[in-house]
């Protein structure tokens, strides 16, 4: 039995998620102060991957990525080549997630009682002090459901990541494009298993969460 | 102790302009909702960035234009207490008040004994009445020893009977703590009560600033008159030098003192009407008679008084009410408010 797809979803999944966490959140909490022109149109940059077909995506990292692209030949020179390779597959994954973290985030910064942030800048509090403690432990919920809703679609993360990484056994399979590749060959018994997996790991993160919301309540 | 401010800040149509020399103690600025009030309470907060202008806060500039200084809210040492107190809902009570404090602050027992909340320093804000929320609010400005209090209509979101008591607390507070402060309020009741010095704003502008019975015994212009609570105003014009005339109503007045040629209205405060004063006496009749729990309020109308214009109010507490309907009432000459162009 080879686990190989199983550590390498559960690991670009784990990865990509806190690529997109940060990166989410920081574009949510920028973009919110931006005139409305300007995020208009980021709205729309930072959406797309969202509505794109996963594999309209993974041709346009593929264009930009490939090894025989500018910005391809510039990165394989420093030893990073994200396609073919297991990390090209978070690569896949965060731009596909991103759009996720981004606007359940913003969404969560929006309904933020600005009159907080204002009380605590004149109490003396520093930004950065604002922004941790008090800004996100209040919007808490809308984040983790974005941090959840990254993850659930990074390991779920099929067209781009085939597009991007192909698959390659015991190199850059993923849980999704295994399952794929077992039920294209005829192998459905092992498809079902990998399948129950997924199923299994998707129910126990949605649990864990439920869990976790009602414990700080 | 002293404030100043001299700003201008622009919002589509709206234009604040504010033109205030406070020279110390507690500064109550009565407007109605979307005057400014709030904007310029933020302006000297830091919250808000004037478009130009100065900003001088005990000698320190907080924000000038010209000078490109603009100092962070973090830097101003103001103490701004929000409408709705804007405690932080995560944190308890002890920790709203020392968050971000480096380690237990000297003056924290001294402050939760002075606002009485002792009892209540472990509980989420959530779990507080409205009293302990706005206490805490105030300990955690208070602890901070700012060098001023800014106060946005601090008592708006209390029921009335809360609000008579956190009134005189919060007045207590003031005279203990001596520092200056800038309450903001649409009720002219609590600024009348709390303040030294009341400044009268109406759309972006003070018409007024002054001793606050100054303020509310000559407000020179109907709108200040109206937000002092003055019922009763229509134009008027000057006849002589100490006599008006109200064409709305059909009277001329006989006036404390003498009268500027640039009159635009007079006005009356409805306590101030007296069937029994010998002087401004005129025929009247009395349209309706409202029964409050202290007081009556009548509606009446003068003999001569043009058809679609308002009734006039009479405020009269309930042991000095006539028991006869009067068919005259005057009023003595220095209670008519000569009122000026704003």
């Amino acid at each position: 039995m080879d686990w190989y797809p199983l550590w390498n979803s559960l690991r670009i999944a784990a990865i990509s998620s806190v690529i997109v966490f940060f990166c989410g959140i920081a574009a949510a909490y920028y973009v919110a102060k931006l005139p409305a022109v300007i995020k208009g149109i980021l709205d729309v940059v930072f959406t797309l991957p969202m509505v794109l077909p996963p594999t309209v995506c993974g041709y346009f990292l593929l264009i930009l990525l490939g090894p025989k692209r500018p910005l391809g030949i510039l990165l394989g020179k420093i030893g990073l080549q994200f396609a073919m390779t297991w990390y090209g597959g978070i690569v896949a994954a965060v731009v596909v997630a991103f759009p996720l973290m981004y606007r359940t985030a913003r969404g969560a910064f929006e309904g933020f009682d600005n009159d907080l942030a204002w009380a605590a800048q004149t109490l003396g509090l520093s930004n950065t002090y604002i922004f941790w403690r008090i800004r996100m432990p209040l919007c808490r919920q809308g984040i983790l459901a974005g941090v959840v809703l990254s993850f659930a679609r990074a390991l779920g993360e099929y067209g781009a990541t085939s597009m991007l990484t192909g698959y390659i056994p015991a190199r850059t399979a993923t849980i999704s494009t295994t399952v794929y590749q077992l039920w294209r060959t005829n192998n459905e018994q092992q498809a079902f298993f990998w399948v129950m997996i997924n199923l299994a790991i998707s129910t126990v993160i949605l649990l864990a969460v439920n869990m976790l919301e009602r414990g700080k309540r | 102790m002293s404030l100043s401010v001299h700003i201008r800040k622009r919002y589509g149509d709206f234009l604040l302009a504010i033109d205030l020399e406070h020279t110390g103690g507690i500064c109550g600025v009565l407007g109605a909702s979307g005057c400014g009030k709030t904007l310029t309470l933020k302006c000297i907060a830091g919250i808000e960035k004037p478009d130009e202008g100065k900003i001088i806060l005990n000698g320190r500039t907080l924000f000038d234009s010209d000078q490109k200084i603009n100092l962070k809210p973090q830097e101003r040492h103001v103490g701004y207490m929000f409408q709705n107190y804007a405690l932080f809902p995560h944190m308890t009570a002890e920790q709203n008040i020392i968050c971000g404090m480096k380690g237990i602050p000297e003056r924290l027992e001294e402050t939760l004994s002075l606002m009485n909340i002792q009892e209540c320093r472990n509980l989420y804000p959530r779990q507080l009445s409205g009293g302990q929320q706005q206490r805490t609010a105030m300990a955690r400005i208070l602890v901070r020893d700012p060098e001023i209090l800014l106060l946005d209509e601090p008592f708006s979101a209390l029921d009335s009977y809360l609000r008579e008591i956190m009134q005189t607390q919060i007045h207590k507070i003031l005279q203990d703590y001596g520092k200056d402060a800038v309450i903001v309020s649409h009720s002219r009741d609590e600024i009348y009560y709390l303040c030294d010095r009341a400044a009268v704003m109406h759309k972006g502008c003070i018409l007024k600033y002054g001793m606050t019975e100054q303020v509310f015994k000559n407000p020179e212009s109907a709108e200040a008159a109206l937000l002092t609570g003055c019922k009763n105003i229509a134009s008027a014009k000057k006849t002589g030098e100490k006599t008006v005339f109200v064409p709305d109503w059909g009277i001329s007045f006989e006036t404390g003192v003498p009268v500027k040629d640039d009159l635009e209205a007079v006005g009356i405060r409805a306590h101030y009407f007296d069937p029994g004063s010998g002087r401004n006496l005129f025929p009247v009749r009395i349209v309706e008679q409202r029964e409050e729990p202290f007081e009556n309020r009548i509606l009446f109308r003068y003999e001569e008084q043009k058809e679609g214009t308002p009734d006039l109010w009479w405020r009269v507490p309930k042991n000095q009410t006539p028991a006869v309907r009067p068919v005259k009432i005057g009023v003595s000459p220095e209670n008519i408010l000569l009122l000026y162009k704003a």
